[in-house]
């Protein structure tokens, strides 16, 4: 596996802009999974960045975005979704 | 790992067993098929086997010859016929006493969306005493470094009983379980490894962090414990329990993970020793997604037949989990030592 675990994640100089957008070649893009009851997790080749647009920490690859706002770790989520009973539509 | 004490007759002879050469000569009857009728005969007097300290010591000494092996035995022991003639009966106890304790929910539909739902609420069920609370409300200091040592028997390896099943998968269920364990071990960075960052906890707290130190101090709940993991993960007719169990570790990880993190710091613990809880506050929140849908969920799709397996592998960890929680609280509820020896807490 890639060794894209450190803080900030931004050793992939195939990603094409600051910013994170698409990959130079045609592979695997971005993907976010939004989970039933709980967050969304994002994979694939992304920055997360303050308004300002500074690297928030991170400390993995893929990772789970808060989205019943009950989190204490935001942006990332820490399970308290299951704390208040937090339900989703069902996606379509 | 250093060469255990014996508990009892059957541990005592696996141990003799492991210290003599693994084959004399041809015609003279090699020791360790007396391996095998020791253990029929403890199994026949045992009244609670997760429990019984002498067999699941012995049943631990035979699962570690295929991690880290055992100091003094030669490594052609791994695959001595008698030996595993005798882990398989101790394992066929085992699954015996699991299959009567646990109670399986209703099974869903075999989708991915149904095992995962289904698993959420199978591990969101009250599982009585709860270790967390205690931790972070009113554990002592000696209580917090027994919390460790007990964990440490595990948690130094962890991850790798769950590896064992990567190549019994495939395609979807595969591809999230490399992707969980990629992160249990670091990602890439050994001082981000699970295993490393509980190291660095033990450390912390003064504890002696090599690999099987305190396995002489804990008692056979705690190695039962360990048992099971390395049972659903060494047996690829049990895949759908390995996958299962670490779904629910998974499940029941972030919030209690949350809780200890407090006690440490309650304690007045820094960030270093805390920092091994904060990492599985975030990585299994992560982690149980995957584990729920792509994971469990994706091996169910592949194989639906194993539906059941991955249930019961999920009540299965509650179940041993609840009665080595029991066993400490209790301990600690009446001012005891939760060890099988106390002599460590105490240095
Ligand atoms: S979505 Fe998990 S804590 Fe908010």
């Amino acid at each position: 596996m890639s060794g894209c675990a450190q803080e900030g994640c931004d050793d992939d100089a195939s990603v094409d802009g600051p910013a994170g957008g698409t990959r130079d070649s045609a592979g695997p893009r971005q993907t976010i999974v939004a989970f039933p009851n709980g967050p969304l997790l994002v994979r694939g080749d992304f920055d997360i960045v303050d308004p300002d647009g500074n690297q928030l920490r991170r400390s993995r690859k893929t990772v789970a975005l808060c989205r019943c706002g009950a989190s204490t770790l935001k942006p990332y989520c820490d399970g308290s979704h299951k704390m208040i009973n937090f339900r989703t539509e069902p996606e379509n | 790992m250093k060469q255990p004490q014996p508990r009892g007759p059957v541990s005592s002879l696996l141990l003799d067993i492991l210290t003599g050469p693994e084959q004399s000569s041809s015609d003279v009857p090699a020791p360790a098929a007396a391996l095998a009728g020791a253990v029929r005969d403890a199994l026949a007097a045992t009244s609670d086997f997760a429990f019984d300290e002498d067999l699941q010591l012995t049943l631990f000494c035979l699962f570690e010859l295929h991690y880290s092996g055992i100091d003094g035995a030669s490594g052609h022991w791994e695959w001595n016929p008698d030996l595993i003639a005798a882990r398989r009966l101790l394992e066929h106890a085992y699954e015996a006493q699991l299959h009567s304790a646990v109670t399986l929910p209703e099974l869903p539909a075999p989708t991915s969306a149904g095992v995962a739902a289904g698993l959420f609420e199978l591990t969101g069920a009250d599982g009585g005493p709860s270790m967390s609370k205690y931790v972070a409300k009113q554990a002592t200091e000696e209580q917090i470094r027994e919390f460790l040592i007990q964990k440490s028997i595990y948690t130094l390896k962890e991850a790798d009983p769950h590896t064992w099943a990567i190549p019994r998968l495939t395609g979807r269920a595969k591809a999230a379980m490399v992707e969980i364990q990629a992160d249990e071990y670091g990602g890439g960075a050994p001082d981000r490894m699970h295993s490393a960052l509980f190291a660095q906890s033990m450390r912390g707290v003064g504890l002696d962090d090599g690999y099987g130190h305190y396995v002489d101090d804990v008692p056979a709940i705690t190695l039962a414990s360990s048992n099971l993991m390395s049972m659903f993960g060494l047996n690829r007719r049990l895949r759908g329990a390995i996958v299962g169990h670490l779904a629910s570790y998974e499940m029941t990880s972030s919030l209690a993970n949350r809780m200890y993190a407090r006690g440490f710091r309650r304690l007045g613990y820094n960030d270093a020793v805390a920092a091994y809880f904060d990492e599985h506050v975030e990585a299994d929140a992560v982690h149980e997604q995957i584990a729920g849908r792509d994971l469990a969920g994706g091996l169910v799709e592949a194989e639906p037949e194993l539906l059941a397996d991955v249930f019961f592998g999920a009540a299965a960890a509650v179940v041993v989990d609840t009665w080595m929680t029991a066993h400490i609280l209790d301990a600690w509820n009446a001012d005891a030592s939760s060890l099988y020896s106390a002599a460590a807490v105490s240095a």
